[in-house]
């Protein structure tokens, strides 16, 4: 039978759940980033072990590809060159057009690089967290790019050395986007289906949405977290919904969002 | 089981978590994240005892409530009524036979992400869900199922290496003494 010591310790235990599920949800937050820290050096030592991995890799790769690959980056940098000089020339001819009709000039985005180091390991949500936090300027709501600039989620909760990012498709996600055709219609990405991360949906669309496969859907600016203009993917499909009243399109994300090992943080300017 | 047995069980829980945070492969292989700590569980269940039982409950559900967007302490709650189940049914069933931990890791495959998605629906939260959501079930049942036996195999091995053997029984009996001497028949 069962003794009276083992009560107590399942009584604790469950008390303890108790309390922890009836915290405040600032405490709550707190002491879900003071567990997470434990596993800090379970990730020092991932990241070390990736290095050095890499670094294997380095060096038992033949010269002639090294070469190769230098003289691919040497062009490509040049292009980029020519391509920043460009637009410069836009840049400055935008600010004089501004200035002459009187529009306030918009200030530059700066963007912090960050490495994903965990993904939700729950089924139930789509996240991810990076080594960035607090520290390093990071607050709530940034949006986060990939590397490609393509627009993959936005910031959901910062601790000091690690943020956690919502991706597009999870519950908690919601992006305001317009679609680029004649009408420029405007909806709301939201959730997707649990299995398939390629794809979200593009809700609260009018009913006479011009939608075709293949137009591009970027953030429309609206609702002030998410800059205007950022790619976010093209639609599929489109179909009626509510009777007819409205429309809801199936979204190709243009980021690759199982794939992620980098992404940009846009800050505030 | 003593304390030795409880610390391994926890370690491993903390690194289960940490792989499933780490190495999202089986997650873009098979649309689905396989949970290590149902079958965790399940041999807590039918070899520890009730202690160990709620401390990989809370340690365990703590853990990967930290890394996962889940409000934190909903996941201890399943892993203890799995833990439980376990417990209490450990005498009627052949804990021994790989046959019987695979059913039992099937069923804490199952239940734990089913009970925890209760627990999220009821207390308001909305979990991505869909027709996926039955594909994720069934590939969380199967890796309980395929991962339990291996748990046993790997804590009983620990066990047995790490663990103080108990003593030999000692032949004598004090009713078969041969008595000697002046007072003997």
């Amino acid at each position: 039978m069962l003794k009276r010591p083992s009560y107590i310790v399942v009584c604790l235990i469950v008390l303890l759940t108790l309390i922890i599920l009836n915290l405040p949800s600032h405490t709550k937050g707190r002491l879900k980033l003071g567990i997470g820290s434990l596993f800090l050096p379970l990730l020092g030592l991932a990241g070390s072990s990736q290095h050095l991995a890499g670094a294997a890799l380095d060096r038992v790769m033949p010269r002639g590809e090294l070469l190769q690959q230098n003289e691919a980056l040497r062009q490509e940098n040049q292009g980029l060159r020519f391509k920043v000089m460009e637009a410069g020339a836009l840049e400055r001819e935008n600010a004089r057009l501004r200035q002459l009709l009187g529009w306030q000039a918009q200030q530059p985005h700066n963007y912090k690089l960050a490495n994903v180091v965990l993904r939700d390991p729950s089924n139930w949500w789509r996240s991810i967290q990076i080594d960035l936090g607090s520290r390093d300027s990071m607050s709530l709501n940034l949006p986060v790019l990939s590397p490609e600039g393509a627009l993959v989620g936005r910031i959901s909760s910062v601790g000091l050395t690690r943020s956690q990012v919502v991706l597009l498709g999870d519950p908690n996600c919601h992006v305001a986007a317009l679609v680029e055709n004649e009408s420029r219609d405007n909806g709301v990405i939201g959730a997707s289906g649990p299995v398939d991360s390629g794809f979200v949906e593009l809700g609260y669309l009018s009913r006479n949405a011009d939608l075709k496969p293949g137009q591009l859907v970027r953030t429309s600016g609206l609702g002030g977290i998410f800059p205007k203009g950022i790619l976010v993917g093209q639609i599929v499909d489109a179909q009626p919904i509510e009777y007819g009243f409205g429309a809801v399109a199936r979204v190709k994300l243009a980021a690759n969002l199982n794939a992620l090992e980098e992404v940009w943080v846009i800050v505030q300017p | 089981m003593n304390w030795l047995d409880t610390i391994l069980i926890l370690g491993a829980a903390f690194l289960a978590v940490f792989w499933e945070a780490a190495f999202g492969g089986m997650h873009r292989l098979l649309g689905a994240q396989i949970d290590f700590l149902p079958p965790l569980m399940v041999y807590a269940g039918l070899r520890a005892g009730l202690p160990t039982i709620a401390l990989l409950a809370a340690w365990g559900g703590l853990c990967l409530d930290s890394l996962s967007a889940t409000p934190l302490g909903i996941s201890v709650a399943p892993l203890l009524i799995v833990g439980l189940a376990a417990y209490s049914s450990r005498e009627l069933v052949l804990r021994d036979q790989t046959f019987a931990q695979a059913v039992l890791g099937l069923a804490g495959g199952a239940g734990v992400p089913m009970l925890t998605l209760l627990l999220l629906l009821t207390t308001g939260h909305k979990p991505l869900l869909g027709w996926g959501t039955l594909w994720q079930l069934a590939v969380t049942s199967a890796g309980g199922a395929l991962l339990t036996p291996p748990c046993f195999i790997l804590f009983d091995w620990l066990h047995r290496s790490l663990a103080h053997g108990g003593a030999a029984e000692n032949s004598f009996r004090a009713d078969r003494e041969i008595r000697r001497g002046r007072g003997a028949v």
